[in-house]
């Protein structure tokens, strides 16, 4: 007996030495574009040969979302571009801040940055390189000589205080044919000869497949975006070897190779991971299973986000519904509450989740479980209120205490709009669960936004489709549940 | 007798056992312990009213009425509509709280420690019925006695024995109340009313919506059986021959007063008031006709 007691003390030991010992994975985050998720994948890749454990939690948003998850502690790292730390993170940083300056202002914050990996990826202006030759134009400054020149820019960039209009003050340029249009477009009016120049970023795909020149910044009007990752601080503490990992990629991805990726991605459909493997010279991993296999595990977290969401909704609701219909003042507080909470837009909710529960299902979760409360509150209190008040009085009169009415008489006569208020927010869930991929969830919103991101309609609809069949199943499901669960009694309409 | 009332309410709240049981027996006797004190209050009318008022609003319904009721009589609220019959009604249920005054129910005042007990004695049916859509015939009739800890098959015994009474067919109680008429459906409002052979019956225009055939039918068992179950019976009724078919004792009231309280004898030959003999020529009729 105590030898076997010996044993198990022993055991228990060693799994908990073995389970202190290893570390937790590196948490790399990255933005929802093509760009941030390969250098994401990179470095996942980059880890794992070095035999670091790593997860990469892909597509999470913008750059809001991430910073707050690396402040927060959700994820470790994820890659970043040193204007927008400038212009976004840090906005009283001067504009020339050195990296040395920005290391500076990040360590208080708990955060750490690296060297630069090497490409810029900044706003400049392209044109097609037959023309620019023929003109002689190499930078900005060269176009003054041609003010007929029609140009074309993102509306983004004709907005920008820092865009269009910084740009004409700075270079006095004299074009008056200027236009603002969606970014993409803007290259296929460009190929077309509609316009002559437009804005783009350094890395764009773009360039090279419409043999664009990039004219040079020389007045240095657009602030440096050097690509960097930034790191917690407390990653270098726990796991230093990731972070020599990391600082290795430093100056190792230039401009042309990074253009390259995002053209294999964007324009060859090639997948991140199997871009990022190439670039660092490893195995092309094995595909991600089937269409079959990511159906699957995409509706396995759906269903966990909408199941678990509605089913504590269902908890809290159904006595909240009952309460407002008991007490008429309460009642008002209480409606008034669920439906300022169906009023915040549903991104926004999925957003402010992010500080209370960090990245992944659970904010999705408590996002959904708030949207979820109106319909059945709504209708628990509609169902009650509405029950002929003479079925109210003889159970009363009968002599029944209050919980057994509850029970037997309200609720059965209730239910029927209960459920239907259940239904409501089932179906509302299923679509509205699709944005828990912008912060990490999965989910059928998984392929929608990737496929947004890549412009690619089949990726979309592999999530819109199983997302609409899912609502049609939940509704046909509730209908079926309400079917079977009203008594004979209730199915006709009755005079009572 | 305040203490009486304390001891039974307590008895009633802490003794579950003794509601589950106590109302086993025949004419709303209890369990052992308290059948000592129930006879202390046995000689007080079934209900008192001292003084009640109620209003709604601007509008009076019920204006200072004292009235007693005593066990085993069967009377009649009779008054146009808006006179506060079926206020009075609703008084004497606890469905309402009287603004002034007091109503005391077996000796005791209904308030709110006593009111379930009290209720649970009282047998109470309403013009359409009150019977609950998604419970079958069985269902409705089971409802409180198997709160109250009785077994199926008491309940089924019980159930068969008042089909019996009130002529429903056995078959019925497995329907639903929408699958009965209009008739059948007040049968079973009344069985659900009786189950508990409670001591005091309300009926409040318990035969209003039915056609004249099912109706009289009605009023003729209804009469056999207050005769025989010996029950203190209050009947809410507009309808003045129902009232002098059915009651020994008929209360005319007129805008929230008593207008006059007496047997249909003695209203017919010396009515209080104009009102009252125009209220009974209405009715003059039925029971002069041959």
């Amino acid at each position: 007996m105590r030898l076997l007691l010996a044993l198990v003390l022993g055991l228990a030991c060693m799994v908990a030495v073995a389970y202190a010992a290893t570390p937790p994975p590196v948490r790399i985050g990255s933005k929802a574009f093509t760009e941030s998720v390969v250098l994401g994948e990179i470095a996942r890749l980059d880890l794992h040969e070095h035999g670091i454990d790593a997860v990469h939690r892909r597509s999470l948003g913008g750059t809001r979302i991430l910073w707050r998850a690396l402040r927060h502690g959700d994820i470790d790292v994820y890659p970043e571009y040193t204007g927008t730390i400038v212009q976004e993170l840090l906005p009283d940083t001067p504009r020339g801040a050195s990296l040395a300056q920005l290391r500076a202002r990040l360590k208080p914050l708990g955060i750490g940055m690296t060297a630069p990996l090497g490409f810029e990826d900044s706003y400049a202006l392209g044109m097609r390189t037959r023309l620019a030759q023929k003109l002689g134009i190499s930078t900005i400054s060269d176009l003054r000589a041609h003010p007929d020149l029609a140009l074309g820019f993102s509306n983004e960039f004709m907005d920008r205080e820092d865009g269009w209009k910084r740009l004409k003050r700075v270079y006095r340029l004299p074009q008056t044919d200027v236009r603002g249009m969606d970014h993409a477009l803007a290259y296929r009016a460009l190929a077309s000869g509609a316009i002559v120049v437009t804005d783009l970023y350094t890395t764009d795909a773009e360039i090279p497949y419409y043999h664009l020149r990039v004219l040079r910044d020389d007045r240095h009007v657009f602030p440096a975006y050097r690509a960097v990752y930034l790191y917690r601080l407390d990653l270098a503490q726990r796991d230093p070897g990731a972070l020599a990992v990391l600082e290795h990629l430093a100056g190792r991805i230039d401009v042309a190779a990074m253009q390259r990726m995002n053209a294999a991605v964007k324009l060859d459909h090639a997948s991140e991971t199997a871009v990022a493997a190439r670039f660092l010279g490893l195995p092309a991993p094995a595909t991600r299973g089937g269409l079959v296999h990511r159906l699957l595990l995409r509706s396995g977290q759906h269903l966990i986000l909408v199941g678990i969401s509605l089913g504590l909704a269902i908890v809290l609701a159904l006595p909240l519904g009952i309460v407002a219909a008991r007490w008429q003042r309460l009642g008002h507080a209480v409606m008034a509450l669920t439906g300022v909470l169906q009023t915040v837009p549903s991104l926004a909710m999925f957003v402010f989740m992010i500080p209370l529960f960090g990245i992944g299902a659970e904010p999705a979760i408590a996002a959904l479980f708030f949207y979820s409360l109106l319909p059945i509150v709504r209708n628990t209190h509609a169902g009650l209120r509405g029950i002929d008040p003479a079925l109210l009085e003889s159970a009363a009169v009968m002599g029944l205490p209050a919980h057994v009415r509850l029970l037997q008489v309200e609720l059965p006569l209730a239910r029927r709009s209960i459920l239907a208020g259940i239904k409501t927010a089932a179906v509302i869930n299923v679509g509205t669960a699709t944005l828990g991929a912008l912060i990490g969830a999965g989910g059928y919103g998984q392929p929608i936004l990737t496929g947004i991101r890549l412009d690619d309609l089949g990726l979309i609809l592999e999530g819109a489709i199983p997302a609409a069949v899912l609502a049609l199943v939940a509704q046909g499901l509730f209908e079926a549940l309400e079917r079977a669960w009203t008594p004979r009694g209730l199915r006709r309409r009755t005079v009572h | 007798m305040d203490e009486i009332c304390r001891n039974r309410a307590y008895a009633w709240r802490w003794r579950p056992g003794a509601a589950a049981h106590g109302y086993d027996a025949r004419m709303g006797a209890r369990g052992r312990k308290i059948t000592g004190e129930a006879a202390d209050t046995a000689d007080a009318p079934m209900f008192e009213l001292l003084g009640v008022r109620k209003h709604y609003g601007d509008s009076i319904a019920v204006d200072g009425i004292s009235l007693a009721f005593a066990r085993g009589v069967v009377t009649a609220l009779i008054g146009s509509s808006g006179s506060g019959k079926s206020t009075l009604l609703r008084l004497l249920t606890g469905l309402l709280r009287p603004d002034a005054g007091e109503v005391r129910f077996d000796g005791c005042s209904l308030d709110a420690a006593t009111l379930r007990q009290a209720r649970q004695r009282m047998g109470y049916v309403i013009q359409e019925g009150g019977l609950f859509p998604h419970r079958t015939v069985l269902g409705n009739l089971s409802l409180l006695p198997v709160h109250l800890g009785w077994s199926g098959a008491r309940v089924l015994e019980r159930a068969r024995e008042l089909a019996v009474r009130v002529q429903l067919p056995e078959a019925l109680l497995q329907r639903y109340p929408s699958e009965l008429s209009g008739g059948q459906r007040q049968r079973v409002a009344l069985m659900r009313a009786l189950m508990l052979d409670p001591p005091v019956l309300l009926l409040d225009e318990p035969l209003g919506a039915l056609d004249p055939i099912v109706r009289s039918e009605l009023q003729e068992q209804l009469a056999d059986m207050f005769a025989e179950l010996d029950k203190t019976v209050l009947l809410v009724t507009h309808d003045v021959a129902e009232a002098a078919w059915l009651a020994s004792r008929l209360v005319l009231l007129r805008d929230g007063r008593v207008e006059q309280d007496g047997s249909f004898a003695q209203l017919r030959q010396s009515p209080a008031s104009t009102h009252v003999r125009r209220f009974l020529a209405s009715a003059r009729s039925l029971p002069e006709a041959p």
